[in-house]
């Protein structure tokens, strides 16, 4: 039986393990998800470097195809469900009830179970690797009739995609309800923080479209196991429905790894500019504008599949719709920025590489959008540099920049500020020689997911490979200085950053275990 | 309860640790049954043993939390928020399937048929294949066995008039409970699990029709896939309604709620409201037109 919670003082909690398997404290819940995404950074990296060393040379030399075709399956599976979902959402665990003056997420049980959920599915889905027939090789796409013929795998993938999809659902909707009923009096839509706004809507994303994943997997599982249609062509169905099924989910699910990117932007910009945010309004507009076309684009992941000519006209325009409020977003950035007071600490310069890169990524994306050149790029390797573009030095740069950002205010300390910024110029550097060089072999022709490859495309395969094992061995030097920021450090200040504002920055640092025990005054 | 400038938090728990485990031995369990392993039913049937304690465990905890008056306007909002929000995922999920009836019988079934670009796979892969709806043949493969459809007119007519009934019926009873009238709550409450009940034994009679005297089963092509997975889900749907009705008719027959407090009842209530809804499209899409 619970009790309730009036004392403003109270910082009592189960100790040990139990602590954090029974918690309700979105903080705790909050550290579980970032470290959670952190282990399994590193495993999707481990894979990532599979990848890159079979593809080191052409040839076969360190894997059998099947388990390199595992290997990039299962890659994209880790870091998208693993990584930059969980990493997100325990930043919106931590910093939303505090951004809007609550004193705790809307549902905390339910946001103990949502957390809960993924190391459960990550088991199943990674014990798959030592099962009869392999882990999933038909890509995380799960295009059948492909996905199909994996082996005893198969259930498992699937109900391990329901189980993370149940998480990021009851996530979501904590982080709508906490976004709608939790907010200090005065605070009103309009004056909440970016990061909330973007984190409001990639919420609403997520309940409208993983619902859509989990119908669309669990069609699969009927067609392997129950005799069902839908994807068979011989019984009435078309393997190409599964497409616009996947894509009308997983175009949404781009933006949820996206949007609330831009908010942890748009918050770091301001503060080291020391300038408010240029166009506040119409970044949250533009983030609307952009949630509302992810629905209406899906089809651009199918080009060359033999969509009627309509269809292929009006996605690539729809798509390149996309751009006006994306660049409004980096307009406003840039604007920012523009005569401010800059400093350049860690967490800006992570914040700045991101609108460079990302931006690189966005008009790789442009390129994409032109039906008559998709058929050119599809399935080529610039598709993979466009998506690493947007995805490493974009979302993965943004949450390295809230890390580096907030850390001084979870942990009390601040972090090695020199060795922060050598991991920043070492990542970039690395994450550029692993990508940059994938636009020129693909627009070369060498297609994706194959382990080997024709003799022209080695010199940038190996100035690819060395990028790839650079990148990751700097990212020990993010762990190393994330641990030694917990143990210790020199204090940080409650406001900690001489141009931050907000309500996060007028608590202790660390704030106490629940953060309002009464509604803040908001001016 | 609200006093002024607080807030509520509740403490830890341990039911949502004990619903993750019960969760993921279902699933391991059911992945083993379809691998062919028959161990695997054991572990499938502890795994739900499990999630039957957890909720019967998890659902008394709140409802004794509520009766003592913890939960103050506040809760009661997120609450709310958390079933809505619910609810608009389930319209998701169902409209993943609807999406996949419609673009069948709008793209895939013409296209198999012949018409614009399909033409070259009808005549070289089933130039015989001719495209109806309701599709009477096993998709232009002929996969399965010769079957009938089923029609509007018979079950899913009546049964269509149950579920709008029992709506009726629930918001009679919703009146009653704002009005503090406890007997036409119970009554009202009471004709609805019925209608429920009924609803779910013509679907179960509907089902044993098409196995046995249609020949209709989830391996009879396109028309069998989205016909059992489109009216499966929604029984299950409306079985779990039926399920939480029960529980809110045994809440009032003990006594809970009041005009002010009965979130328990509205949610379900509004859960009611959506299986009904789907079935209308269900009935109008799937067995009408």
């Amino acid at each position: 039986m619970s009790s309730v919670v009036k004392d403003t003082h109270h910082d009592e909690h189960p100790s040990g393990i139990m602590r954090w398997i029974t918690t309700t404290n979105h903080k705790d819940i909050g550290t579980l998800y970032l470290w959670f995404a952190m282990i399994m950074f590193f495993i999707g990296g481990l894979m990532a470097l599979v990848i890159r060393s079979e593809l080191f040379q052409p040839g076969l030399q360190f894997v059998d195809p099947q388990f390199f075709n595992s290997m990039t399956t299962m890659h994209a599976l880790v870091m998208i469900f693993g990584v930059v979902m969980p990493a997100f959402t325990g930043l919106a665990n931590w910093m939303i009830p505090i951004m809007v003056g609550g004193p705790d997420m809307a549902l905390p049980r339910m946001n103990n179970w949502s957390f809960w959920i993924m190391p459960f599915a990550f088991s199943m889905l990674l014990s798959t690797l030592w099962m009869d027939g392999g882990a999933p090789a038909g890509g995380w796409t799960l295009y059948p009739p492909l996905s199909l013929q994996t082996g005893d795998a198969f259930p498992f993938l699937i109900f391990a995609i329901h189980f993370m999809g149940l998480s990021s659902i009851m996530g979501a909707i904590n982080i709508v309800a906490t976004i709608l009923n939790m907010r200090a009096p005065g605070m009103t839509l309009m004056k909440m923080p970016l990061f909330v706004w973007t984190w409001l809507i990639t919420a609403f994303l997520l309940i409208a479209v993983m619902p859509v994943l989990a119908g669309g997997v669990t069609m699969l599982l009927t067609d392997k196991y129950f005799g069902t249609s839908f994807f068979n062509a011989a019984g009435g169905g078309d393997p190409v429905m599964f497409q616009h099924i996947f894509w009308f989910f997983g175009h949404p699910e781009v933006y949820i790894l996206i949007l609330p990117s831009f908010g942890v932007v748009s918050a770091i910009i301001p503060t080291f500019a020391r300038k408010p945010l240029f166009g506040y309004a119409s970044m949250v507009y533009a983030t609307a504008s952009i949630a509302f076309l992810s629905f209406i684009v899906w089809a651009h992941h199918m080009f060359t599949v033999g969509m009627p000519l309509a269809g292929e006209v009006f996605f690539m325009f729809a798509t390149m719709l996309i751009a006006v409020p994306t660049g409004v977003k980096v307009f406003n950035w840039v604007t920012t920025m523009w005569k401010g007071a800059m400093t350049f600490e860690t967490p800006m310069l992570f914040a700045i590489g991101f609108i460079v890169m990302f931006t690189i990524g966005g008009f790789s994306g442009l390129m994409l959008a032109i039906t008559p050149a998709d058929f050119q790029y599809h399935d080529t390797y610039f598709v993979v540099a466009h998506f690493h573009y947007v995805l490493v030095p974009g979302s993965i740069f943004a949450i390295m920049a809230a890390c580096y950002f907030w850390l001084p205010k979870w942990t009390g300390n601040m972090y090695p500020e020199t060795l922060g910024k050598v991991h920043f110029w070492l990542s970039t550097f690395f994450v550029n020689l692993t990508f940059f060089p994938m636009h020129f072999v693909g627009l070369a022709g060498m297609p994706r997911r194959i382990p080997d490859y024709s003799l022209q495309f080695a010199d940038y395969n190996m100035i690819a490979s060395i990028g790839a094992f650079g990148f990751g061995f700097a990212q020990i030097i993010f762990l190393y200085i994330i641990i030694k920021t917990i143990k210790g450090g020199s204090k940080a200040t409650d406001q900690v950053w001489e141009g931050a504002e907000g309500l996060e920055w007028t608590l202790p640092s660390p704030p106490p275990y629940h953060s309002f025990s009464t509604p803040p005054v908001i001016k | 309860m609200s006093e002024s400038g607080s807030y509520y938090v509740p403490h830890g728990s341990k039911w949502p640790i004990i619903a993750t485990i019960g969760v993921c031995t279902s699933m391991v369990g059911g992945s083993s049954l379809l691998n062919g392993n028959d161990i695997g039913k054991y572990i499938l049937a502890i795994g739900i043993a499990m999630v039957i304690f957890m909720i019967v465990g998890w659902f008394n905890t709140v409802i004794c939390e509520s009766e003592q008056g913890m939960y103050d306007e506040q809760v009661d909002s997120s609450f709310r928020w958390g079933m809505i929000w619910f609810i608009f995922s389930e319209v998701m999920f169902f409209a993943a399937f609807f999406g996949a009836l419609f673009y069948v019988r709008t793209y895939s079934l013409p296209w198999l048929g012949g018409e614009g670009a399909g033409i070259a796979t009808n005549t070289f892969l089933w130039p015989e294949f001719e495209n109806v709806w309701p599709l009477t043949a096993n998709g232009p493969g002929e996969i399965g066995g010769a079957f009938k459809t089923m029609g509007a007119w018979g079950l899913p007519a009546l049964n269509t008039a149950i579920l709008l009934t029992s709506g009726v019926t629930l918001t009679w009873a919703h009146h009653a409970l704002k009005e503090m009238k406890r007997i036409q709550l119970i009554i009202g409450l009471a004709l609805t699990v019925a209608l429920g009940a009924i609803f779910m034994y013509f679907q179960a009679l509907e089902y044993g029709h098409a196995f046995n005297d249609l020949n209709l089963n989830m391996g009879s092509g396109i028309y069998g896939s989205t016909f059992f997975m489109l009216t499966g889900f929604h029984g299950f749907h409306v079985t779990i309604g039926t399920i939480m009705l029960l529980v809110v008719l045994g809440r009032s027959i003990y006594g809970h709620f009041n005009p002010k407090n009965h979130f328990a009842f509205e949610a379900v209530a509004w859960y009611w409201h959506f299986v009904d809804v789907v079935w209308l499209g269900l009935f109008i899409f799937v067995y009408w037109i």
